[in-house]
């Protein structure tokens, strides 16, 4: 496997310009010809799906849910990212760079980040000319507020929920081109692999969720843009369907994965309250700017927290890290959460939480500012856990949230598999070890709208596309290997729910390759995993028929695929024999317990390469370069 | 808690259908209403019978994706509160809960709770957006909005889809969710060049796609669990009126 990034020569602000100019064009008559599948209707796929049909390419796009609107990117909620510098606090496109690199811990690659900063500003534009509803001032001028790991304000919001007004933004600009018929809207099918002719990317396996039906849809160019896999932990922050089948599955037809270790965990997630739990829920990261989190000082100290004086309170990233005190960054945040816990100062059911307190806040801006600003969080976090943070402080944990590993992308998204290009947070490309908030939703919109439309062009620009049917042997293979594991997984006939086995896999993940990792909790896991493999693939009960909707067996599909996954990722955080980032290996650490980066060993990507069944994977290596940032020791002090 | 639960069960969309009973112990307070059907779910799997269809995802009131009338209403007591928001609490030992899907013409049934809402798409396809290609926009400060106009965009804009609306509705009109996308776009400056046309247009949909008619019991307003006001839908019959009476320009 070769793995080219294409970065163009030249210096760091010219790259993406120059690419741009020397990028063959498709001529406008000549790209109805084209005809792209996008999968996935999030930030990422749907402002692709929408850009491209825009530019006249024959787009069809899928989705596994009822509805385009549905998708994961609805639920964010703090906001997205822009080098606008409207707020005069001394942002810029190279600040903001600087800051994702660095909140990245130095494991992304210069020219991509470069170039996502730079097209930060347009999104805001287009999705203001979309009529996207961002917070405003008295004046009309658009609002910014501050963010985790960065020292200016530049995150623009819609009040708690700007993921589902850009997602909705993108739904209506791709709603236009399905009215006008210009994309093909394939909805509720389940994409179950990839086909690969002549080695490039041809067209997708897709399974019916209604009536069962398996087929391929054909084409010039795929684009996946399926969002992450932190389900992979079974209890997460992300939507229930969230998965890994369409990258793993790629992955499989042979394109590398890369970081698949570099998960994020976010520091303010409402606490677990019994094993019935079936997701965690996120509290913005914009709580942060008002809230101080602590623990009490002393071991045992079971007061209810309004009765412990402030002198028996440890306000502890205020203490740990006095510049940034309670926007520290988000893997930082939570490994400190984590430390003041096993330290037993938690507090909560369990002792698995930490407060974030708004007492302050609301007494010197009242509570009608504090409503203003996060109304519609407290009111969510009241609801889920019965207490009012307008009179107790909330109290919060770590939970997994954020994959930065993905599929493998060079300069222009494309995944070494020629025709297969990866969008959002489906590839590895621009967070390195550890993601900013409000970043994903800026990195989505910037594949999908600003750097796809260009580079897809380049490839098709190229030629040597022949034309292919559903009739190839390739895809009508394709096809009987996705019927086989549907039989397969509807005759085991065993005693144990997918739900169960997924259940079991997230435990072994979370306490063997979460928010902490060491070589020997690594290998327990590379041993347990496949048993665990095992069990399912001879003990699954799944009720019902492959022929009508049947969400177990939608279920019990993905997760057959996290089994395999799985593995890679414990091996990918053995191999790497650093911390960075979200990835903390405990054998790495300074003396006051900081991550330990090793630049010497290990400042390169690790692209996995499917070994096929039973053989182990290969690792790749791709050096990362850093011409114009100097690698430091990320301090938050 | 006990709960006895009486859940509409459909094999499939030309399956008649009927009510069945499910008794479910150690229900805990502090569930979910929908990790409560996952229990169910679970035990029903166990013992080899096929678990209850419904659908979810996000679980955190945003993704629109939950909706199920529970004891007669709509994502169920609680005021602004979808199903997955509904925490069992609310109900007490010994509560019999009835739990059928939205019934409408224009959402046909799938299977037991999951309806097809595709209607709701079509209607956005035919006129829910500003027609803005992407490209090199105007800076977003060029255009200041009035902070009362954007908040007032935003309220409507926060629609999830859902279809509550139209369950809750006695003519099972689409009225509430229809007008809350063309009030979002007609509150702003950039939906103003299509605003007539995408009045017209949009209710010209819903009505193809088999919506009633509203005929203001305003019951929609009550049931959004986004709390949309029905204002909006004076709003954009105003703008009907104009658009077919060719007042608009
Ligand atoms: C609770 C929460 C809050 C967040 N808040 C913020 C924030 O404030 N700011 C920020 O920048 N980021 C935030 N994030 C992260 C951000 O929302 C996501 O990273 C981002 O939205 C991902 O977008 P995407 O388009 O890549 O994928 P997704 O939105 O996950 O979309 C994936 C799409 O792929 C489809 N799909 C996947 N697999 C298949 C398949 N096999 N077949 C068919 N279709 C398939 C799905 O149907 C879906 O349409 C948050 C995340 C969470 C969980
Ligand atoms: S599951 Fe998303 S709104 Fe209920």
């Amino acid at each position: 496997m070769e793995l080219h990034s294409h970065i163009p020569s030249g210096p760091l602000e010219r790259k993406w310009d120059s690419h741009k100019a020397n990028l063959k064009l498709v001529n406008p008559a000549n790209k109805r010809k084209f005809s792209v599948i996008v999968v996935g209707t999030g930030l990422a796929g749907a402002s692709a799906a929408a850009t491209l049909a825009e530019l006249g390419y024959n787009v069809t796009a899928i989705t596994y849910h009822d509805s385009p609107r549905r998708a994961h990117s609805i639920a964010a909620q703090g906001g997205i990212n822009a080098a606008k510098n409207y707020q005069n606090d001394g942002d810029s496109v190279w600040r903001l760079f600087y800051d994702t690199i660095k909140g990245g811990d130095f494991r992304s690659r210069e020219a991509n980040v470069y170039r996502l900063s730079e097209v930060s500003a347009n999104i805001i534009d287009q999705c203001v000319a979309q009529g996207v509803p961002f917070a405003r001032e008295y004046g009309g001028y658009l609002a910014n507020r501050s963010f985790g790991g960065a020292q200016v304000s530049r995150t623009f919001y819609a009040r708690g929920q700007t993921g589902q007004q850009l997602l909705l933004g993108a739904y209506q600009a791709l709603s236009r081109q399905i009215g006008l018929g210009k994309v093909k809207m394939l909805n509720r099918k389940d994409m179950m692999d990839v086909v690969v002719v002549d080695g490039k990317a041809r067209g997708v396996v897709i399974r019916d969720m209604r009536t069962g039906v398996i087929e391929t849809v054909m084409g010039d160019a795929v684009v996946l843009a399926t969002g992450g896999y932190g389900n992979v932990f079974y209890l997460s922050t992300n939507a229930k369907a969230s998965n890994v089948t369409a990258t793993f599955r790629a992955y499989k037809k042979g394109a590398a994965f890369a970081n698949p270790c570099f998960t994020q965990i976010h520091p303010t997630c409402i606490p677990q309250s019994g094993d019935y739990q079936s997701k965690l829920t996120l509290m913005s990261e914009s709580l942060r700017n008002d809230g101080r989190i602590w623990v009490p000082k002393n071991h045992g100290d079971h007061r209810a927290p309004g009765d412990i004086p402030e002198q028996d309170r440890d306000y502890y990233l205020e203490r740990k890290y006095p510049s940034f005190g309670n926007l520290s960054p988000r893997d930082i945040a939570s490994r400190a959460a984590k430390e003041a816990c096993d330290d037993g100062r938690g507090v909560g059911p369990g002792g698995k939480g930490v407060y974030l307190d708004f007492s302050d806040a609301i007494n010197r801006l009242g509570a009608k500012v504090i409503e203003d600003r996060y109304g519609n969080l407290f009111e969510m976090y009241e609801r889920i856990t019965g207490e009012n943070p307008y009179e107790v402080p909330m109290r919060i944990y770590p939970a997994v949230h954020y994959t930065m590993g993905g599929l493998w992308v060079d300069y222009n998204l494309m995944s070494n598999i020629p025709g297969l290009f990866v969008l959002g947070e489906a590839n590895f490309s621009d967070h390195g070890a550890n993601r900013l908030g409000a970043s994903a939703l800026m990195q989505g919109l910037a594949d999908g709208y600003f750097v796809i439309p260009y580079t897809i062009g380049g490839y098709f620009a190229k030629g040597g596309l022949s034309s292919v049917s559903s009739d190839t042997p390739e895809a009508r293979q394709a096809v009987e290997q996705a019927a086989a594991k549907v039989q397969a997984l509807l005759q085991i006939n065993g005693k144990r729910t997918s739900q169960s086995f997924h259940r079991a896999l997230g435990k072994i993940m979370w306490d063997k390759c979460g928010m902490a990792r060491n070589a020997q909790g690594l290998q327990e896991a590379l041993q347990e995993i496949p048993a665990l493999r095992e069990e399912f693939w001879s003990n699954l009960t799944l009720p019902g028929s492959g022929e009508q909707l049947n969400q177990s067996l939608d279920h019990a599909s993905r997760v057959a695929d996290f089994m395999e996954f799985a593995e890679l990722m414990v091996r990918d955080a053995l191999q790497r024999e650093e911390s960075c980032g979200g990835h903390f290996r405990e054998e790495y650490q300074t003396e006051d317990g900081e991550a330990l980066r090793n630049d010497a060993d290990f400042a390169y990507v690790a692209a996995w390469g499917y070994g096929g069944e039973g053989a182990a994977p290969t690792l790749h290596r791709e050096p990362l370069e850093f011409e114009n940032v100097e690698l430091a020791t990320r301090s938050y002090k | 808690m006990k709960l006895r639960l009486h859940i509409w069960r459909q094999a499939g969309p030309s399956d008649q259908g009927m009510m069945k009973t499910y008794d479910l112990d150690n229900v805990s307070e502090h569930m979910s209403f929908l990790e409560m059907l996952d229990v169910l779910n679970e035990q029903l799997s166990e013992r080899g019978e096929e678990p209850v269809a419904f659908e979810h995802d996000c679980r955190e009131g945003i993704c629109g994706s939950c909706g199920m009338v529970i004891n007669g209403r709509p994502h169920g007591p609680l005021p602004r509160t979808t199903a997955c928001q509904l925490h069992m609490r609310t109900f007490k030992d010994g509560d019999e809960i009835y739990i059928e899907p939205w019934r409408a013409r224009a959402f046909p049934v799938i299977r037991d709770l999951v309806v097809d809402r595709s209607s709701f798409d079509r209607i956005i396809q035919s006129g829910g957006y500003v027609s803005v290609n992407t490209g090199n926009a105007q800076d977003g400060n060029t255009l200041p909005i009035p902070k009362v106009a954007a908040d007032k965009a935003m309220d409507a804009a926060a629609c999830i889809g859902c279809g509550a609306c139209v369950a809750a509705c006695p003519n099972s009109s689409a009225m509430l969710f229809t007008s809350a996308k063309a009030g979002h776009l007609s509150m702003l400056p950039q939906g103003q060049a299509e605003r007539y046309s995408r009045s017209e247009n949009m209710v010209l949909t819903m009505d193809a796609e088999g919506f009633g008619a509203c005929s203001n019991h305003y019951e929609c307003e009550a049931a959004c669990p986004k709390g949309i006001s029905a204002d909006f839908i004076a709003r954009l019959n105003r703008d009907f009126v104009k658009a077919s009476l060719g007042t608009s320009a």
